[in-house]
């Protein structure tokens, strides 16, 4: 119980859906979506098939607290390998979209093969099938959302669809669901689009079994008033959702400004919470309208913004006007601090049009502020752009190029490509601010020294979300840590990152875990699921999982000089601010991080790791 | 007479509310002098103690125990948040 069970397994080339049962077994180890998916595309393909290719299979993968009345248990993941980074590729999204797809009866929905033509999958609890999606191709997620739904007569359906950029190659195209939510990061929509797989559109009915109900609904309620009272996630999240932390980095001098060249921005307050929530001059309206909250979501930390509708971006384009899914911290950073862009009505629009059209803002924002520096550089000319001028802190640049790029038009094509590719192709492979292909995100390792340690050893390239350890280095929790010393940061990072996927395979959301451990968690799955859940079982499996997701990268072809930083971070110091003369110190801890999880000085899980995991 | 010495205070979340009408920016210059610490800040501006997670004095944490004896200096930049996370 809790898990229903059931795979639906949609082959494209053939045009069939079938249903089979889940392999328990991988269950109990594996838990569900992030774990046991990866557990079934491990199995199931080569791990150096081309991404592209009709061989790479794609799963929509739910955990077992997915659909149930569990706080923030609504998530659902992409599993895939990868095309940005040719690893191993998981991307999390929150919304409605996963509550739906189990509540139609699914664990996982695994695609193989590649759909003659374009098609999308429809969803009804027990029956699937494939439709034309002729008359969806060409158009944005918010159209085809739309159009489903009226096509269907179905309002109540949910829909996880590509916008342009995914049907067109570029490689870091997402997947959105409920029009602002996204499986983000990767290019998981890009391997969408290579199947000829425009949206899955999913009506679930069936509710989900739990194993004690009287008891899930004790603990489930208990866990609850843990988030409510928790001044981080009962207050701090609902009310300034993640962009507080704009000025809170930019303060401690770790907030990379301009692809890293700097580590403080000048105009991060104008790009800031304080600000979405500060009065507009033009028209006394707020950036800011609401909060939002996910499926069962007790935490709401998502925001909603409303365009001021005289902006240059939006004049007579109504489409834009709505209030939509608002900036996020990641989204912000990227699109501003990193492009030195600082208007905060450019870098709106801009997030919505990586939402209209499923773009990855942080590697969009990344990838741009890479080529404004090829721009500095002279490495690319206005000809090139079409005209525009790629300079750094140019709003009209950010705006131009997110809405070629969605469309994968002009240079648009060029910055789809993402920064490595880029600054290869244009002869500075060096300032491509990557790991293993994929774009940083918001933090400067130079000034938070575990987020190195965080992005180098990452199992899907450069991510905040597989070892946050800024939790521990800046916000103190669970406890405080210094962030400009490299001790103790290779535990520390083990610690996050084992944590953090069994969370990501339970079907709930990690900013629980800004209250909530393990401990406030095993309780909630040991009520809902057959077998017994501890905390140190879960810790358990998470490490399973870590490990597993390394033997898939490993066997595609990656080695321990993947598990690295660009040179600009490890010979280039910091220019102001607390670590004002530091690079990031990744060569005193990797080794300590690879002997604390068993594994060779080259970074190859021992056979005595494997079967302490029962993995060999 | 002689100017006395500035830093500055920058408080934000629901902290902000203890800023006067005129910040800008969610910051404000303070007066300081040789016996000024971050801990006579934070009762000289009434902050509640509790609310004061984040004490970051030219952006490096200030522990709770360490604030009654870390002085204020002239230029200095002492910004104060409640509990908060993002990501």
């Amino acid at each position: 119980m809790s898990w229903t069970g059931k795979i639906l397994r949609v082959n494209l080339t053939e045009g069939t859906c079938k249903s089979e049962p889940l392999n328990m077994k991988w269950a109990r180890e594996y838990l569900g979506q992030r774990g046991l998916a990866t557990k079934y595309l491990a199995e199931e393909t080569d791990p150096k098939v081309d991404p592209l290719s009709p061989d790479n299979k794609m799963i929509m993968a739910t955990g077992p607290l997915t659909g149930t009345m569990a706080s923030t248990g609504g998530r659902y993941s992409i599993i895939t390998k990868g095309p940005l980074t040719n690893a191993i590729a998981c991307s999390n999204s929150g919304g409605h979209f996963g509550n739906e797809m189990k509540n139609a009866g699914w664990d996982m929905i695994i695609f193989e093969g590649r759909a003659p033509k374009p098609v999308y999958l429809l969803v009804e609890n027990e029956t699937a099938k494939l439709m034309d999606a002729s008359e969806f191709w060409g158009k944005s997620v918010w159209e085809t959302d739309e159009g489903l739904k009226a096509k269907h007569q179905d309002p109540m359906l949910r829909v996880a669809t590509i916008g342009v950029s995914g049907e067109r190659g570029v490689m870091y195209a997402c997947v959105v669901n409920d029009l602002h939510r996204a499986a983000g990061r990767s290019g998981v929509g890009t391997v969408m689009g290579s199947k000829n797989l425009k949206a899955v559109a999913i009506r679930g009915t069936r509710g989900v079994r739990v194993k004690d109900p009287l008891r899930f609904m004790q603990v489930t309620t208990e866990q609850k008033r843990v988030l409510a009272e928790n001044a981080v996630t009962g207050q701090g999240l609902p009310a300034h959702g993640t962009q507080v932390l704009m000025n809170v980095i930019n303060e401690t001098g770790a907030l990379p400004t301009r692809n890293f060249r700097d580590v403080q921005f000048e105009g991060a307050h104008d790009i800031s919470a304080e600000a979405m929530a500060t009065p507009r001059k033009t028209d006394g309206q707020t950036n800011l309208k609401t909060n939002q909250g996910c499926f069962a979501c007790t935490i709401a930390c998502g925001r909603v913004s409303q365009l001021d509708q005289t902006h240059y971006t939006v004049i007579n384009r109504p489409e834009y006007w709505g209030a939509s899914g608002g900036l996020e911290y990641e989204a912000a950073w990227a699109l501003g601090a990193a492009t030195g862009v600082s208007d905060l009505e450019a870098l709106t629009f801009a997030n919505f049009v990586c939402n209209e059209q499923s773009l990855d803002p942080i590697t969009f924002g990344a990838t741009l502020a890479a080529a404004m520096e090829l721009y500095d550089l002279g490495l690319i000319t206005k000809e090139q752009t079409g005209g525009v001028e790629l300079t750094f802190g140019s709003a009209e640049a950010l705006t131009t190029m997110v809405e070629l790029t969605g469309r994968a038009e002009g240079f648009g094509r060029e910055l789809g490509l993402g920064s490595k590719r880029l600054c290869e192709k244009y002869g500075r492979p060096d300032l491509s601010m990557t790991v293993k292909g994929q774009e940083f995100p918001a933090y400067d390792p130079r000034g938070i020294q575990g987020m190195g340690l965080t992005y180098a050893t990452s199992n899907r390239g450069a991510c905040h979300l597989r070892s946050y350890t800024v939790s521990s280095e800046i916000l103190g929790i669970p406890v405080k840590t210094d962030p400009l010393q490299t001790d103790g940061k290779a535990a520390l990072v083990k610690a996050f990152q084992d944590a953090t996927a069994a969370v990501d395979s339970s079907g709930l959301c990690v900013f629980s875990t800004f209250a909530w451990t393990l401990d406030n968690i095993a309780p909630q799955i040991d009520a809902a699921c057959e077998g017994e859940w501890t905390a140190e079982y879960l810790l358990e499996v998470g490490e399973r999982i870590w490990n597993l997701e390394r033997q898939y990268n490993l066997a595609a072809g990656l080695t321990a000089a993947d598990d690295t930083l660009p040179k600009r971070l490890l010979k280039d110091a910091a220019k102001t601010g607390p670590a004002k003369g530091l690079v990031a110190g990744l060569d005193k801890m990797l080794p300590e991080y690879y002997e604390l999880r068993g594994w060779t000085p080259d970074g190859v899980p021992t056979t005595q790791t494997l079967q302490r995991l029962s993995m060999a | 007479m002689t100017a006395m010495a500035q830093a500055t205070l920058k408080l934000y979340s629901v902290l902000a509310k203890f800023l006067p009408p005129e910040a800008h920016q969610n910051k404000m210059a303070i007066e300081v002098d040789e016996t000024t610490t971050v801990g006579s800040i934070i009762r000289t501006m009434n902050l509640p103690a509790k609310s004061c997670h984040l004490v970051l004095l030219n952006g490096i944490f200030v522990h709770p125990e360490a604030r009654a004896e870390t002085p204020v200096k002239e230029g200095d930049s002492l910004a104060i948040w409640p509990p908060v996370a993002g990501g």
